[in-house]
């Protein structure tokens, strides 16, 4: 017998919230089976258990939150299961979905996901009379939240709206325009055309003054996740406690001091032509379909990898002042939210994946983030990470170290630069590759050696 | 074998990719000369599933030279319905 209890899955993370329940009392699960689906402060995290058996027990409703350790279910050896029993009645997962293997990902489908669901509940609103406008049927934030909305009988925001638009406020917005106004601040409801809202009209609206504050509508890292919806009617929950965007600004923000508070950084930064390793992934792409081709980023990971196993001082973690090195290279990655925040999950072992396996594995840890299904040890095992800000367009990255990490290694945007080659002036792609290092547990030495064994291993992408 | 696409199928590949990778997209009100990429703030990872489903969409083969004639729907649409399977 023994207790399945609420994990750790960050340095900052002292408490969860079960979002819902993979197993009932009853199941057989087996070391590392996914067994419930937990909202960290963060993002939702799937939760793996380690100790084999039948559940007897689940002792936590969904919905309550838990300090770390708190004892969330029972597990009881195969010989000795009691007859299952219920003290909590947890719904049956409507959609309960097994984690996704790392083939070739597509983007999951979900009538209803757990986030949905949960939004679903704070708002009031019964998922049954909920009919989704996604793709394929399915329930989106803005379905739920403009559900809430017509129950909650607001006034909606009117104006000189065209006749033939019932709900004046859902007016079309373009993309840009909306992502413009999320930066600007403006509040789309009140900006008011007859057609169209267009980037010009968001910008008018800014320079407006205000007359009512913008809504803060709940974002999470949800499946449907997209910039805010342009319909938020001005009583709309707005900056709400616990508003999961704020929340998860909140403990990065926490995370971030704390590095910087404890962690004596100190920075390096090198320049890597990228031309042999560009030309030998584009060579070999040529005769990949498309869901097999590798982008550059892959080979910067393996490089990164490979290269830390050579300098193991700058992998691992630095605890009780003295650094406790990694039991492999768990790199791990770091990846944009849509509606913004930041998760690094690792991916493991990956020194020892091939450079198609690490694409495939990256590609899945992105969908998987972004739909808020990462598992428990991706979060807590990242024993260095890599980040990439290259799409971005910011050439070199500065950044701040993961506690308890001892590094963190960036890679800038693959830029044409001119380059001396045999004493000659030649054009190749390069790129900013900076180390972010704690200097208690390393010093610019072994920092500077890291760096360069990442440098050499790209020049030989054939060997990575 | 190969069949040509008109715009409208060449249109729908491309909603179909998009609104796969960003669910809530709203492209109904995308321009025809807005880039893609920045309109649905797709990241390199993003981008690529996009061709993917673009490909698997239409039929349409896809090399990696091809990727900046996919900057736009105009971009897509032209693209699309010169490429036959």
């Amino acid at each position: 017998m023994a207790d399945f209890r609420m994990p750790s899955l960050g340095a900052d993370m002292e408490e969860g919230t079960v979002l819902e329940w993979l197993v009932h009392p009853g199941d057989t699960v087996h070391k590392g089976d996914v067994v419930a689906v937990v909202d960290t402060a963060k993002a939702a995290v799937e939760v793996e258990t380690f100790v084999e058996g039948v559940v007897t027990e689940l002792l936590v409703d969904v919905g309550s939150k838990v300090p770390v350790g708190t004892p969330l279910a029972r597990i009881a050896d195969h010989q000795h299961a009691a007859p299952p029993k219920t003290a909590v009645t947890p719904e049956p997962p409507e959609h309960a979905v097994p984690p996704e293997p790392p083939e070739r990902q597509r983007p999951p489908e979900h009538p209803v996901t757990p986030l949905i669901r949960t939004l679903a509940a704070e708002l009031g609103v019964d998922l049954a009379s909920v009919t989704g406008t996604g793709a394929h049927g399915r329930i989106t934030r803005r379905d739920v939240q403009r559900a809430a909305a017509a129950s909650a009988q607001t006034p909606v925001a009117v104006a000189e709206a065209p006749p033939t638009t019932p709900e004046p406020s859902r007016r079309p917005v373009t993309p840009y325009a909306r992502r413009l106004a999320r930066e600007l601040g403006v509040d789309l409801s009140t900006v008011v055309v007859d057609d169209v809202i267009d980037a010009d009209d968001v910008r008018r609206a800014a320079a407006r003054p205000a007359t009512s504050p913008p809504p803060e509508p709940a974002i999470r890292p949800a499946p449907a996740a997209a910039p805010r919806p342009a319909t938020e009617p001005p009583s709309a929950p707005a900056g709400r406690p616990g508003d999961s965007h704020d929340r998860m600004r909140e403990t990065i923000g926490r995370l971030m001091a704390r590095s910087k508070r404890e962690i004596p950084h100190y920075y390096l930064s090198t320049t890597v032509d990228l031309a042999q390793a560009r030309g030998w992934m584009q060579e070999r792409n040529r005769d990949l379909p498309v869901g097999e081709r590798l982008v550059l980023a892959s080979l910067m990971l393996k490089a990164t990898a490979l290269a830390v196993r050579k300098h193991p001082q700058l992998n691992g973690f630095w605890v009780d002042d003295a650094f406790v090195p990694g039991t492999g290279v768990h790199l791990g990655v770091a990846i944009s939210l849509r509606g913004g925040g930041l998760v690094a999950p690792a991916i493991h072992d990956a020194d020892r994946l091939g450079v198609d396996e690490l694409m495939s594995a990256m590609r899945d840890l992105v969908t998987r983030a972004r739909a808020g299904r990462l598992r428990g040890t991706e979060m807590s095992d990242p024993t260095l990470t890599v980040t990439n800000l290259g799409d971005q367009g910011v050439e070199s990255v500065h950044g701040v170290i993961y506690p308890p990490q001892v590094a963190l290694v960036g890679f800038g945007r693959v830029v044409e630069r001119p380059w001396a080659v045999d004493g000659m002036l030649a054009v190749r792609p390069v790129v900013s590759l900076t180390l972010a290092a704690d200097h208690r547990a390393t010093d610019g030495f072994s920092g500077g050696r890291l760096l360069a064994t990442i440098d050499q291993l790209l020049q030989r992408p054939e060997e990575l | 074998m190969s069949q040509i696409l008109t715009d409208e199928q060449a249109r729908d590949a491309v909603t179909a990719a998009v609104l796969r990778i960003v669910p809530d997209a709203e492209i109904d009100t995308l321009d025809d000369d807005e880039p893609i990429r920045d309109a649905f703030e797709l990241d390199s990872m993003d981008f690529l599933s996009f061709v993917e489903l673009l490909s698997d969409g239409s039929g349409a083969r896809i090399d990696e030279e091809d990727y900046p004639r996919l900057t736009t729907m105009a971009d897509c649409v032209e693209f699309l319905t010169h490429r036959s399977a």
